[in-house]
């Protein structure tokens, strides 16, 4: 698939900024005022920023409400609606937080439940289509909830718990990889179920529809960086994970912490590269490229 | 509404002849003809003159070779375009509603109005039916011609999609795949016609017909065509006998 910077950016963001929404409403740190304001001014650049980041991809972003409408049906729209509704939330928790030092405690219980409820719905998003079967697959939800805690358990200065989530979700991420690797495979879709010709013998494209890219090469068929995985797998690990985990356990200092944020935003990044770059789609098998 | 209808009042859909389909891209010609020139936004193209043209099709003919275990290879070519799956991915993913899938006669379509070219659809087809339009930025689909198939302003004989009404060899077949006595009912069932990657689960309407099997028997009258003599005569005769005996 084709790893679009909007969808990658949105992706990454919005998942960390609702992972420290999710602490802050758990009450990791205990805030008010100021240092509150600047904690959830954080969080909601992160989310509502990803989000913004998001409509980049469309090509009508004029007609986004739209997309409010099939909640009954569509991930897509359901994450709008858990977006909105959890931002909603959120927002109120923070503004008796900040403005009155009350803290409505169930409230943001509440809320740091939705914020894992609307990581999820985007992972469902991703989860759902069957026709990319490394994506088809619980563990996609899994790792975007993990991804999600890391991030928000890093941001919210939480290093017990950052540690933890960062060894957690980096060995899950190694195991994702690993199982995801034959899931395309294990689908028993190849060039011979997809042209139906395979009952007669070996298929194998003889002459492509068209000269050039189209849409559906470009969008689904990309395959550019298959052969560095297993490079920028290693450097994605070591970035998101290893380097901030050694940093967090080095006598605490903002300096250190900012590196570590910064290390693991990047190495985030980079997984989410990875997770759409090695997505085979099934498209794939009608133009002899897989 | 993107909720999938339990049940259409009929399925239209294509029946597609591998054995008789020659390759030769008229059904891609006309289908991009005519939904250029009419009701929806126009099938565009990008740079099409330029060194990186790029631009939205309805269908597209691939070229497979197929080599048998013991038997030379064949190829086969392989139109694609829209299944309008029973069981439609591309509709339920929609958030917006622009895609659905009409009770009537099955036909999966896309109110281009409605739709924020968000891409999913595509991404949930297995087969590449769907191609995002390069100007106007709202996804397009086989329509199977909906403006046509009803539209009686055109005589009757020209009231089926154009690629079938295009096709020089016969290879594509139009009508109601729920009727078993409809004749592309009859015809699928003749000639054991199949779904493409039914594993994806999708039930597809159309179906496509597999190519005939090739002779396999040698003519009985083969024998009364095997050469009367293998020996070279003349010089050249000459000189392999004496060479062969040095």
């Amino acid at each position: 698939m084709h790893p679009a910077a909007s969808i990658i950016a949105f992706t990454t963001l919005s998942g960390m900024g609702f992972g420290l929404l999710a602490f802050l409403g758990l009450g990791f740190p205990e805030v008010t005022g100021w240092s509150a304001f600047w904690f959830f001014f954080i969080a909601f650049a992160l989310a509502v920023g990803g989000l913004i980041f998001s409509t980049f991809h469309l090509g009508h972003p004029e007609r986004a409400l739209k997309a409010f409408t099939q909640w009954r049906t569509s991930w897509l729209s359901r994450e709008g609606w858990a977006s909105v509704g959890t931002l909603g939330l959120m927002g109120i928790f923070a503004a008796f937080l900040v403005l009155f030092g009350i803290r409505l405690a169930p409230l943001g219980w509440l809320g740091a439940l939705a914020c894992m409820a609307t990581v999820y719905v985007t992972s469902m998003i991703y989860a759902s289509i069957r026709t990319v079967p490394r994506w088809s697959h619980w563990s996609t939800s899994v790792m975007f909830v993990a991804y999600s805690l890391s991030g928000g358990a890093l941001l919210s200065g939480e290093v017990p718990a950052a540690i933890l989530f960062l060894v957690l979700t980096g060995i899950a991420q190694f195991f994702a990889w690993k199982f995801g690797d034959s899931r395309f495979a294990a689908t028993g879709s190849t060039a011979g179920t997809a042209t139906g010709l395979g009952q007669f013998g070996k298929v194998r494209l003889f002459e492509g529809p068209h000269t050039s890219d189209n849409y559906l090469t470009k969008e689904m068929v990309f395959v550019v960086a298959r052969k560095h995985s297993v490079k920028l797998r290693s450097i994605a690990l070591a970035l998101a994970f290893a380097v901030p985990v050694a940093l967090l356990l080095l006598p605490f200092h903002h300096l250190l912490a900012a590196l570590a944020v910064l290390c693991h935003v990047t190495g985030v990044l980079i997984t989410r590269w990875l997770f759409f770059a090695e997505a085979e789609h099934t498209v794939s098998l009608f133009y002899g490229r897989d | 509404m993107t909720t999938l209808p339990e049940t259409t009042q009929r399925k239209l859909g294509l029946v597609i002849d591998l054995d008789t389909c020659v390759g030769c891209h008229a059904c891609v010609t006309s289908c991009k003809g005519w939904n250029t020139e009419n009701e929806s936004a126009p099938l565009a193209d990008k740079d099409a003159y330029g060194a990186n043209p790029v631009g939205a099709f309805l269908n597209r003919i691939h070229s497979f070779e197929v080599k048998p275990e013991a038997a030379p290879a064949q190829t086969v070519h392989f139109p694609k375009s829209c299944l309008h799956c029973e069981d439609a991915p591309c509709v339920t993913v929609c958030p917006t509603g622009a895609s659905y899938k009409r009770v009537e006669d099955g036909i999966v379509l896309v109110n281009e109005k409605d739709c924020i070219g968000c891409g999913l659809c595509a991404w949930a087809c297995p087969y590449g039916a769907r191609e995002m339009d390069p100007v106007e930025k709202v996804m397009k689909k086989c329509t199977l011609c909906v403006d046509r198939i009803y539209n009686e302003n055109l005589p009757e004989v020209d009231r089926v999609p154009v690629c079938v009404r295009t096709c020089p060899s016969g290879a594509r077949h139009f009508g109601d795949l729920g009727d078993p006595d409809s004749d592309v009912s009859k015809l699928v069932a003749e000639r054991g016609g199949f779904d493409l990657m039914p594993e994806q689960g999708t039930k597809p309407v159309n179906k496509y017909l597999p190519p005939r099997p090739k002779d396999q028997d040698i003519d009985v009258l083969a024998p009364f065509l095997e050469p009367v003599t293998t020996a070279q005569g003349g010089f050249l005769g000459w000189l392999d006998r004496a060479l062969e005996k040095v």
